[in-house]
């Protein structure tokens, strides 16, 4: 297929910014399949942000102290925040953030499978905080260098707000693994359910990823799923320590001619199927959602209303005043 | 671009009747002194609530002493394909710059 | 109470903690773990009364985080809502500091006949209108008490209060942009909107009920029937925009300052209680 010549000269000029390391912003000419990948990923990204606060929002009103009640709070309110600056990001790309939103409830987008499981216990409140935003953390913080300058910018806002996330997710758990025995088994119990799912939030193995390969062409994705996985697993070995738990997996080794950290095999089968929305609390999760945002339909309708009414009557007051 | 022309932008989604709010810009000021800086965008059915959402979704954490808004749509950016010749100009312009003037170098107070 | 040097500044005056100060519940369990900041029955009871009021609330308001009509507004309510736990908590913490009891002491361990909050905040969310309506009628009623509050003989309600009316002057702002818009947006806006008054407003009368507690804290506390006046003229003043006629009906019997509550409120201590329950003396 031809290109037309502001194209072919856009292609050029494309492949100079990305050769050059540096960033793309929304007005350039970029290859439609840049454009795709990364709406597909920002919207997955928001639309996980905008699920995850589910699992944690249910204990908001259970919290077992006030502290952990506010923290709790503030975490899930940051996560709406999250949602709404990669949203943000997406809509540069000429999408809108309806259509999006519409695409999630209508069960038509993926977000990240980890958010289907259910969160059943305190203890989850801290294993979600260390190892699933620990994982978001691993893969986010390259992100931060993205190649589309929204994506990047979001990015960083992102991470410097969920530095707080992670901590307070482990502080719950080492106050449960130095509490009562009832607590500890509660603190390890959850570190056992939610280890895997956390290694499987960075994506199938690399010769399974087909994605991958294209993503840090253009310098969106910057590392492979499984060097990510496997550096993030080396951070979980120390950190477990201190907490004086476990994990779940007696495979974990070093390679001795790799150097990188490796780990027991995953039920990729289970994964494919929660994506595909099968898993625990797929529907759930959506319903949720979805009944959100049904409910806040007429408030959404009547706030534009009344933006309307407002504007014509000032534009009536203007030109009587004239 | 006056607020009913930018309430009129938002359509109405297929089907279920809903009426979209528009987009915004967020200007935030971190400091006295500094200018205020974009931040991100959002959305809000006007701009008394543009200004509200701003501060719940941008200054959580003391980011900010004031915050502009602006409908998004207000914003009239330069031609991204015309960038080789819209800022060619200053291109070669030494003089412009204290650094093109070197036999002066060394001078006290210059 | 002599207040302790952590509250203001190293002279150790409570007087002088100035409005500005943004004071932390941290800072007022240290104030009362060192016995430099001690509630006295009376003022604990009031607390008690402030703090259940806005615990029940955040409560109530948590609920809507990841269930509000758009994002923007899960993150508003959910600023609100930690406002108002920020305030319980300092509440509860000082009202602790008279009995020995810890803010989760007071928060996860009295039964609901000692919970001292008015009925109007145990109220369920119902829609997004009958959530404004509560938060309007809470809004104009918190902003006036915590401003006269500032003025409280008693330096710690005082310097909790200066802390809280800031951040209620924004509640006040956010409620009454949603009545105005809930009102003059669509037809079935505005009815929501006036059905969520209705709904709500028998539960002001109570908010204003003087009794022998209020009558002893004198300069301590703010009469509750002298925040009557300016209730009637803000709200009025709003309504009036929103062309909705005041809700006829501002009398409710009332009790929660007596320990006498709504049907609503077991329902929710008992979520709110469970796990702290589940494992008594834990630590979490």
């Amino acid at each position: 297929m031809a290109l037309k010549q502001e194209d072919t000269a856009g292609q050029a000029n494309f492949e100079r910014i990305i050769a050059k390391d540096s960033r793309v912003e929304p007005k350039d000419w970029m290859p439609e399949a840049y454009r795709r990948t990364l709406v597909r990923q920002i919207s997955q990204h928001a639309h996980s942000e905008i699920i995850g606060m589910q699992p944690e929002a249910n204990w908001i009103t259970r919290a077992p102290s006030l502290k952990r009640k506010s923290i709790l709070m503030a975490k899930v309110q940051d996560e709406a925040g999250h949602g709404l600056y990669l949203y943000s990001a997406a809509e540069t790309l000429g999408t809108t953030r309806d259509d999006m939103m519409d695409a999630l409830v209508a069960g038509k987008a993926r977000y990240s499978s980890i958010f289907n499981y259910p969160a059943v216990t305190w203890a989850d409140m801290g294993a979600i905080g260390w190892m699933v935003d620990g994982a978001a953390i691993c893969n986010q913080v390259p992100l931060c260098r993205a190649s589309y300058g929204p994506y990047g910018r979001a990015m960083v806002r992102v991470c410097k707000e969920e530095s707080f996330h992670q901590r307070q997710g482990f502080e719950i758990l080492l106050e449960l693994a130095n509490g009562t025995p009832e607590q500890r088994t509660m603190a390890q119990d959850a570190v056992n359910r939610w280890y895997a799912p956390s290694l499987m939030m960075f994506g199938p193995p690399d010769d399974d990823s087909p994605n991958s390969r294209q993503s840090m062409a253009w310098n969106i994705k910057r590392f492979s799923n499984d060097e990510l996985r496997s550096r993030f697993v080396g951070m979980l070995v120390e950190q477990v320590k201190v907490l004086g738990l476990s994990l779940p997996d007696e495979y974990i080794s070093v390679n001795e001619d790799s150097n990188k950290w490796e780990h027991g095999p995953l039920d990729w089968e289970e994964f494919k199927e929660v994506l595909a929305g099968r898993g625990p609390c797929n529907a759930q999760r959506l319903e949720r959602r979805r009944s959100a945002h049904d409910d806040g339909a007429w408030v959404r309708e009547a706030a534009a209303v009344y933006a309307q009414k407002q504007a014509v009557k000032n534009a009536q007051k203007a030109a009587a005043s004239t | 671009m006056s607020a009913q022309e930018f309430a009129g932008s938002s359509t109405p989604a297929a089907g279920d009747g809903a009426h979209r709010w528009p987009l915004w810009e967020v200007f935030v000021r971190s400091n006295r002194g500094l200018s205020h800086v974009h931040a991100g965008s959002l959305h809000a059915p006007d701009a008394a609530m543009a200004l509200r959402n701003a501060r719940d979704l941008y200054t959580r954490r003391n980011e900010g002493v004031s915050i502009w808004v602006v409908p998004a749509d207000a914003i009239a950016a330069s031609d991204p394909d015309a960038k080789g010749s819209f800022f060619e100009s200053p291109q070669g312009k030494d003089y412009r710059h204290a650094t093109y003037y070197t036999k002066s170098e060394g001078v006290k107070h210059l | 109470m002599q207040p302790s040097a952590k509250l203001g500044d190293a002279s150790a005056s409570a007087t002088r903690i100035t409005p500005g100060n943004a004071l932390r519940p941290e800072d007022i369990a240290l104030a009362a773990r060192h016995g430099a900041a001690k509630a006295s029955e009376d003022v604990a009871q009031y607390a008690l009364r402030l703090g259940d009021d806005a615990l029940i609330l955040a409560q109530r308001l948590a609920h809507w985080i990841s269930r509000a009509p758009e994002l923007e507004e899960d993150v508003a309510l959910g600023n609100i809502a930690l406002d108002q736990l920020g305030h319980a908590r300092s509440f509860l913490t000082y009202a602790g500091s008279s009995w020995g009891k810890s803010e989760d002491e007071l928060a996860y361990f009295r039964r609901e006949q000692e919970f001292r909050c008015a009925h109007l905040f145990e109220q369920p969310n119902g829609d997004f209108a009958a959530t404004i309506a509560r938060q309007f009628i809470a809004a104009n009623y918190q902003f006036p008490l915590y401003r006269g509050l500032t003025q409280s003989s008693d330096p710690m309600l005082a310097a909790i209060a200066a802390k809280a009316v800031k951040e209620v002057d924004y509640h006040l702002d956010h409620s009454t942009q949603w009545v105005l818009r809930l009102a003059g947006g669509t037809e079935e806006s505005r009815r929501r909107m006036v059905a969520g008054l209705d709904l709500m407003w028998p539960f002001t009368g109570e908010l204003f009920q003087d009794d022998a507690l209020t009558a002893r804290l004198g300069d301590a506390g703010v009469l509750p029937s002298s925040l009557r006046a300016e209730f009637d003229r803000a709200t009025g003043e709003v309504l009036a925009e929103a062309e909705v006629d005041i809700p006829a009906s501002s009398m409710a019997s009332g009790g929660g300052r007596h320990g006498r509550h709504s049907e609503h409120l077991g329902y929710l201590l008992a979520e709110m209680q469970v796990l702290a329950r589940e494992y008594p003396g834990a630590s979490w």
